[in-house]
C-alpha cells in the first residue's frame, strides 16, 4: 500500500490490519500525555481545497499525536488562485519536503490524480462522491469494537447514498469484510449499478431496517430539494428519518453511526442520537486512531506497544 | 514544388471512390490545373509528368470532417486556422467545416469569408464554415440564415450548446426549407445535463462524477426529429451517442424526413471505461461523453447500416493548462483530425465490419450529401481532392506530434493501424508521408 485512495482498493486483510493498527493506537488517545515519536522528524501537509473543520482536525491531531509537524494548506484562499494549478501547488508543497498528503477536495479523483504525480504517499481525505476512506475505516472500527467482527452483520445505510463519499467507502468496506449491505433511500438517490452480491437495495426503510445490526445515516442536504430528488426535508423526515420508534424495527443491539455534521430532526432526531444506540463519539475518537494508523502505516513508522 | 501546370500521374493504388460506387486495383489518376484530367488529356507530352507510384496504397476523395473547432476568431491559444489546417492535412482531409461557435461566433457574413478566405490562402485543407443557427448563439433569435450561406455557409449550429426553446427550432427548419444546408443541433437536454461531467452508468456511480443519463441527448433528438416532420426541414443531428438517438433516427427514415446524423469515432472506439482507466484525467472529458459498451456496439452497427451517414470528428483542441485542472473544472473535448482516419479504420475496416467502399463513404460522400455540397467523384474535370492511405501502416498515438495545437486525447498511446500518407487539395500535395508541406501563398 502506498497510498490510501479509497477502500475499493483494498483487500480485506489490508483492510483487518490497517483496523487492528488503530486498535492498538487507540490507546494514545487516552493517555495524558499524547505523544508518542512515531513520526518524529516526519512532516505532512494536510491540502484542503473544500472547508472541513472536523476532518481536518482529526488528522492533524493524528499527526501531532505521532509527533509529525504538520502543515495546514487550504486551498481556498491560496496560490491556486493565482493561476496555480493543483498539481504546481502539490509539487511545490512536496518539494519543501513534506512526506505525506493529505487531500479533501471537492472533484472525484483528485487524490487519485495526485498520487500519480508525487511521489510522497497520498491520503484521500474526502474526493467529490467518491470516497472517504478513513471514514469508512473509523466506521469499521467502531462497528468492530461493539461487535467482535463485521462478518455476517445487517448493515443498513440510509440516505443519499448517490452523492456520499461516506456511502461509498463504508459499502466498499463493509462489503470487503463480509457484511450483507442494505441502501435505503429516495430512488432517485440509490445508484442502481451498487446492487449485486452482498448488497442490496429499497425505498422502503422498515425493510431496510428489518434486523439491522448496524444503521449507518447519512445526512442529506437542502440543495436535493432544489435538485429534484427529494419534494422537501419535511417528506424526507417522514419517510427516511431514523426516529426512536423507527429504531425498533433494527436489532435490539443495534448500533447507529453517523459521519456528522447531523440535521437533527431531519434525517436523525435526537432522541436517537444522543440515545443509547449511538455511538457518534466512538466514532470521532476511532477517527483519530484510524488516521494515525494510516499515517504510520503509509510513512513507515515504528511503535513499540505498551505491555 | 510541383507547379500547377505539371502533370501528377498516380499509379498503382487502389481506387476507392465512393461517389461513384467504385473499387477498382491497380488503376491510375492524372491530376493537372487542380484537377482530374483524362489520360488523352495528357497524352501530347506537353507538359511535364511527374508520376507518383502508389502501389499497395488506398486512394480516396474529398475525405471530410463536418464537425471540428478551429477555435478562430478568438480562441487561437487552442487552435488557428493555419494550425487547425494543418492538423487536417496531416490527419487526410480535404475539407473541414468549422463549428461557428468562436468568439465572436460566426453569425455574420464577413466572419464565414474570413474564414473561408483564410483558409484558402493557407491552401491545406478547404474550409467550409458552418453558420450559427441564432443571432450571438444566444438561442433567441435566427441569425441571418441566407446570408450567411450566400457568403459560404454549409450548416447552421449553436454547437456546443442546444437550441433550447422548441419555437425557435421549429422556426429554424421550418426556415431551411428554403435553404441549401442543413441545421445542425447538438442533442442535450440542458437541465438534465447540467452540472454533469459523464455518462451516468455503473462507471460513473462507482467514480462518484455526476453523470448524465443518454436520455439527455435522446429527448432533444426526438423533439427535432418531430419538428423536422411538421415543418419538413433539413435536420442533421451532432455527434449522436445514444439508443434513443438512433431510435429517432430509424423513426425519421421510415418516415421519409430529412434527418442525418454524424458519429465520432471516439464513441466508436472508446467507452465510459476510459474515465477509469485514465485515473480520471480530463483527458477523456468530451460532451457527450464516452457511453458504455452497449451504446459503442450500437453506434458501430448504426454506421455499418448507414443509418449514420457520416463520421466527423468534433475534433475540439484545448490548451494543456485548460485541460490541467480537476475534472469538474476542465474543458470538454478532444483533439481529433489527426485521429480519425486510423480510429475508423481500426474499428470499422480490421475488424471486417465494413467494406472500404461504404467505410469511406461515411468520410466522403456521406458528409457531401448532407451539407448538399454535390462532389461528382474522381471524374474528369472534378477537382483533384484526394487522400492516399495506407490501410496497414500500424503507428502509436502520440499527441507530441500532433500539427494541431490540442493535445488532449484519449487515444494517446492507442496502436492503430492505417493513416493516411499523403494528401492531395485542389491538385497539390499538401501532406507527404506525414509531413505536412508548406502552403505555397497562392
Ligand atoms: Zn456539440
Amino acid at each position: 500500500m502506498q497510498d490510501l485512495l479509497g477502500l475499493e482498493d483494498l483487500t480485506a486483510r489490508e483492510i483487518d490490519e490497517l483496523l487492528d493498527l488503530a486498535q492498538a493506537l487507540r490507546e494514545v488517545v487516552d493517555r495524558p500525555i499524547k505523544k508518542v515519536p512515531t513520526l518524529r522528524g516526519r512532516a505532512v501537509v494536510n491540502l484542503f481545497f473544500e472547508p472541513s473543520t472536523r476532518t481536518r482536525s482529526s488528522f492533524e491531531l493524528a499527526s501531532k499525536y505521532l509527533s509529525a509537524d504538520v502543515i495546514n494548506f487550504s486551498g481556498s484562499h491560496s496560490s491556486v488562485q493565482k493561476g496555480e494549478t493543483i498539481w504546481d501547488t502539490a509539487q511545490n508543497l512536496t518539494a519543501l519536503g513534506v512526506d505525506a498528503v493529505v487531500v479533501r477536495h471537492g472533484t472525484s479523483g483528485v487524490p487519485r490524480q495526485l498520487a500519480d504525480l508525487l511521489r510522497v504517499p497520498v491520503i484521500n481525505a474526502g474526493d467529490g462522491s467518491h470516497e472517504h476512506p478513513t471514514q469508512g475505516l473509523l466506521d469499521l472500527l467502531t462497528v468492530r469494537q461493539c461487535k467482535g467482527t463485521i462478518s455476517g452483520l445487517k448493515v443498513a445505510i440510509v440516505g443519499d447514498v448517490l452523492h456520499s463519499r461516506v456511502a461509498r467507502s463504508d459499502l466498499f468496506g463493509f462489503r470487503a469484510l463480509g457484511a450483507e449491505v442494505t441502501l435505503v433511500g429516495p430512488p432517485a438517490l440509490m445508484p442502481d449499478s451498487f446492487a449485486g452480491p452482498g448488497v442490496r437495495i429499497t425505498h422502503n426503510l422498515a425493510e431496510g431496517m428489518r434486523g439491522a445490526d448496524v444503521v449507518q445515516v447519512l445526512r442529506i442536504q437542502r440543495e436535493r430539494q432544489a435538485g429534484g430528488y427529494i419534494p422537501s426535508l419535511e417528506e424526507y423526515r417522514e419517510r427516511w428519518g431514523i426516529t426512536r420508534h423507527r429504531l425498533q424495527w433494527a436489532d435490539a443491539d443495534v448500533v447507529v453511526l453517523h459521519p456528522g455534521p447531523q440535521n437533527r430532526g431531519v434525517e436523525i432526531d435526537s432522541d436517537v442520537l444522543d440515545g443509547e444506540s449511538s455511538r457518534v463519539l466512538s466514532q470521532v475518537t476511532n477517527g483519530v486512531a484510524v488516521r494515525m494508523a494510516v499515517l504510520y502505516r503509509l510513512l513507515g513508522g515504528t511503535y513499540d506497544e505498551p505491555r | 514544388m510541383t507547379n500547377r501546370d505539371d502533370v501528377i500521374r498516380i499509379r498503382g493504388a487502389r481506387i476507392i471512390d465512393p461517389f461513384r460506387g467504385i473499387d477498382v486495383k491497380d488503376d491510375e489518376l492524372h491530376v493537372a490545373g487542380g484537377r482530374i484530367v483524362s489520360r488523352d488529356d495528357v497524352r501530347d507530352g506537353s507538359r511535364p509528368v511527374r508520376v507518383v507510384d502508389a502501389h499497395g496504397l488506398w486512394l480516396v476523395p474529398r475525405l471530410t470532417d463536418m464537425h471540428v473547432h478551429l477555435r478562430s476568431p478568438g480562441q487561437e491559444w487552442k487552435e488557428d486556422l493555419v494550425s487547425g489546417s494543418q492538423a487536417a492535412a496531416a490527419g487526410g482531409f480535404t475539407i473541414v467545416a468549422p463549428m461557428g461557435n468562436t468568439d465572436p461566433p460566426v453569425d455574420i457574413p464577413s466572419l464565414v469569408e474570413w474564414q473561408r478566405h483564410r483558409g484558402d490562402a493557407i491552401g491545406l485543407v478547404r474550409i467550409f464554415p458552418i453558420g450559427t443557427i441564432t443571432h450571438g448563439l444566444q438561442g433567441e433569435r435566427l441569425a441571418d440564415l441566407y446570408t450567411l450561406e450566400q457568403a459560404g455557409a454549409v450548416g447552421f449550429s449553436d454547437d456546443g450548446r442546444v437550441v433550447a426553446s422548441a419555437r425557435l427550432m421549429r422556426a429554424a427548419l421550418s426556415y431551411s426549407v428554403s435553404l441549401r444546408h442543413p441545421i445542425i443541433e447538438h442533442a442535450e437536454d440542458r437541465a438534465l445535463a447540467e452540472g454533469t461531467v459523464m455518462h451516468e452508468g455503473d462507471v460513473s456511480q462507482r467514480l462518484g462524477l455526476p453523470g448524465v443519463p443518454e436520455q439527455a441527448e435522446a429527448l432533444i433528438a426526438w423533439r427535432d426529429v418531430e419538428l423536422a416532420g411538421l415543418t419538413g426541414g433539413r435536420l442533421h443531428l451532432a455527434h449522436v451517442s445514444s439508443l434513443g438517438t438512433l431510435a429517432a433516427l430509424a423513426y425519421a427514415k421510415r418516415s421519409g424526413l430529412t434527418v442525418s446524423a454524424e458519429v465520432t469515432p471516439h464513441h466508436l472506439y472508446l467507452t465510459d471505461e476510459a474515465v477509469e482507466a485514465w485515473d480520471y484525467n480530463p483527458v477523456t472529458k468530451v460532451n457527450p461523453p464516452l457511453r458504455p459498451q452497449s451504446i459503442r456496439q450500437a453506434l458501430i452497427e448504426a454506421v455499418v447500416s448507414g443509418l449514420v451517414p457520416v463520421i466527423a470528428s468534433d475534433h475540439a483542441p484545448h490548451h494543456a493548462d485548460e485541460k490541467a485542472q480537476p475534472y469538474s473544472a476542465a474543458p470538454y473535448g478532444i483533439s481529433g483530425l489527426e485521429t480519425s482516419l486510423g480510429t475508423v479504420l481500426t474499428v470499422l475496416l480490421h475488424s471486417g465490419r465494413m467494406n472500404p467502399v461504404d467505410l469511406f463513404a461515411r468520410l466522403s460522400k456521406g458528409p457531401d450529401q448532407v451539407m448538399g455540397l454535390n462532389y461528382p467523384g474522381l471524374l474528369t474535370g472534378a477537382e483533384a481532392d484526394l487522400t492516399l492511405i495506407d490501410p496497414n501502416a500500424r503507428w502509436t498515438v502520440d499527441p507530441a506530434r500532433f500539427y494541431s495545437k490540442g493535445h488532449n486525447t484519449p487515444m494517446a498511446g492507442e496502436q492503430l493501424t492505417g493513416r493516411a500518407v499523403a494528401t492531395m487539395c485542389r491538385g497539390r500535395w499538401t501532406m507527404r508521408d506525414g509531413e505536412v508541406l508548406e502552403a505555397d501563398g497562392e
